[in-house]
């Protein structure tokens, strides 16, 4: 991913070049904020974005991203695809190449980031499958490999720390090239710190640089303009 | 209201903005019940004024709250009732579904609108004697009670009486509300038991109304997760606040954190048992306590940042057996001497437990 706007620990955490990111998140500390930053920096310096939003409709994520400073509404495509979730993945999956297409037409510089909020509520939608999810989101992570795209998407991770369902978690903690990871504080809630971060950059690792530091952690405090990230206090 | 605008010699600063009305004005223009805030924000009340006020104004429209309890204790209904009262008594459209053969019957168990006046004066009386009571102790009280002086008890309640009789009331539980209200309503009851009542729900028209759930047995956990996403979203686009309990022993765990990252507000209730001698030894006004409220999400409207609440958990109580109350729960001092227990009628906001309980 490109990190336009970065310059703080996550966007140095997450270094260059990931294709497939993955942020879990709990109950206590949901990780909706740090999808709303990465669409902020997809869509800076040229890029394009498909947001797959299942878990609220387009307006929220409008006036959420309005508020860091990136206007959805100019860089809506038609067809935002909220609301009730098609029947066939492989219709949806059409629809995500179409959006691709069209958006590679005369600009070919600009990357193009699917995120999809959220993979959890993916499973809902196919009903428990957890076979046609994986499918789905493989023929996303094979686009990312052909072209110049980058692959997002949340789960939520206390879903799937019982026995039952862990399969799909490990799964696509295996296939993410990068993982971040929110957690909640084991010293409970507090104003100024929501919850730590950690990020598991494989990406760096695998590309055979192992001197690069590949995990992080830090904490992060969520603003209405964005997220501040901080290592353990150093706030003052 | 107009920005005020400069004394007349002194034009310079003219702007031609005006200033916003304030909430507490704009809820006389808007539908009955409906409280604005900030950010687009509107809330109704869920029948129990102090939860508003933790909530920060109430259950806001268009989300989904949910509310846990352990085992199958009772008292999520009082919430329901409360709940559910408050909306016959604004006249708001209400669907309740539950789980029940005949859920009409569940209306006759309504809490029927506490009496002002008596009200008033108990209000008034209270703060009177508590702070008589407190006033002999105060050369005695250790500084960490300080907070019982300060925050919520300093707000006049004469003043904030007359907004709260319109958006909030109290309920007194012992009388059930009057039949007269309940017919003169639109009011539908579902019964889960029968049939495809997932399907009944979701053709249902929802405009300015209230709808409760109760726990649904007869489905998959997959159907009804994705009722419940269905649901969020058709609560979403209308002007709706959606209020499902269910014991979330029945849920395996892994449905019931998907149940809770659906909600927009999470509410847990915990009961407490008749005859605990230890929790009767740790709590003061042990007798008055149904049960524990914790609040583990608030619902916010188009922001990112989440809510966080200065005490989460909360004493239900039943004062003086009529209506429901929420109270901090303050930690002991380290001597453990549990302090004076003030006046059982004593000031409905601020806490006046002492409890060594660590949370």
């Amino acid at each position: 991913m490109e990190e336009y706007g970065g310059g703080d620990l996550l966007s140095e955490a997450m270094g260059y070049g990931a294709r497939v990111v993955m942020v879990e998140d709990r109950v206590e500390a949901p990780g909706a904020f740090a999808l709303h930053l990465l669409l902020k920096r997809a869509l800076a310096g040229g890029g394009a974005a498909a947001l797959l939003a299942l878990a609220q409709p387009f307006s929220h994520y409008d006036r959420v991203l309005r508020k860091m400073g990136c206007n959805l509404s100019l860089h809506r495509k038609s067809g935002a695809k909220g609301g009730a979730i098609s029947d066939s993945f492989v219709r949806l999956y059409g629809d995500i190449q179409r959006a691709m297409d069209a958006s590679r037409t005369g600009d070919n510089t600009g990357r193009f980031t699917l995120m999809i909020d959220d993979a959890s509520l993916l499973e809902v939608a196919a009903s428990g499958s957890v076979d046609d999810v994986l499918d789905f989101l493989h023929y996303c992570v094979t686009l990312t490999s052909e072209v110049n795209c980058s692959l997002v998407f949340l789960i939520h991770e206390d879903i799937y720390s019982s026995e039952e369902g862990v399969g799909l978690l490990l799964h696509l903690r295996y296939i993410a090239d990068l993982v971040i990871r929110a957690a909640p504080l084991s010293t409970g809630l507090a104003a100024d710190v929501h919850g730590q971060l950690s990020v598991v950059n494989n990406y760096t690792f695998r590309e055979q640089r192992p001197k690069a530091q590949r995990i992080w952690n830090f904490h992060f405090r969520v603003k209405e303009n964005g997220a501040d990230f901080f290592y353990p206090g150093s706030r003052h | 209201m107009a920005a005020a605008a400069a004394g007349g010699g002194q034009t310079v600063g003219r702007s031609s903005f005006s200033r916003a009305a304030a909430p507490h004005v704009a809820s006389s223009s808007t539908a009955a019940g409906v409280k604005l805030g900030p950010n687009g924000a509107a809330f109704v009340s869920s029948g129990i004024p102090d939860l508003d006020r933790i909530l920060g104004g109430g259950f806001l429209i268009g989300s989904v709250v949910m509310i846990m309890e352990d085992s199958d204790g009772p008292h999520h209904l009082l919430l329901l009732r409360s709940f559910m009262a408050q909306g016959v008594v604004h006249k708001q459209p209400l669907l309740f579904a539950g789980p029940m053969k005949e859920p009409r019957l569940f209306l006759g168990t309504l809490p029927a609108v506490a009496s002002s006046k008596e009200d008033g004066r108990q209000r008034g009386m209270g703060a009177g004697t508590s702070s008589d009571g407190r006033a002999s102790d105060e050369a005695l009280r250790i500084a960490w009670q300080y907070k019982k002086y300060f925050g919520e008890e300093k707000t006049s309640h004469a003043e904030l009486r007359d907004n709260k009789q319109e958006f909030s009331n109290d309920f007194d539980l012992r009388k059930p509300l009057e039949r007269h209200l309940l017919n003169a309503q639109n009011i539908e009851c579902v019964s889960t038991q029968e049939g495809d009542t997932l399907g009944v729900l979701q053709d249902q028209k929802m405009v300015e109304m209230r709808m409760l759930d109760g726990l649904l047995y007869n489905h998959s956990d997959w159907d009804m997760v994705s009722f419940i996403r269905s649901l969020k979203a058709m609560v979403r686009t209308s002007n709706a606040v959606a209020v499902i309990t269910f014991p979330n022993t029945v849920l395996s765990s892994s449905f019931c954190k998907r149940w809770q990252h659906l909600a927009d507000t999470l509410l847990s209730i915990k009961a407490i048992p008749d005859e605990d001698k230890e929790l009767a030894k740790l709590l003061t006004g042990y007798q008055d306590m149904v049960g524990f409220l914790h609040v583990h999400k608030v619902a916010q409207t188009n922001s990112q940042v989440p809510v966080i609440l200065e005490a989460s958990t909360f004493s239900l109580k039943l004062r003086k057996r009529r209506s429901l109350v929420l109270e901090r729960l303050n930690q002991a001092p380290v001597d453990g001497s549990g302090g004076p227990s003030v006046a059982a009628s004593g000031s409905c906001s601020s806490s006046s437990q002492a409890s060594q309980l660590d949370f």
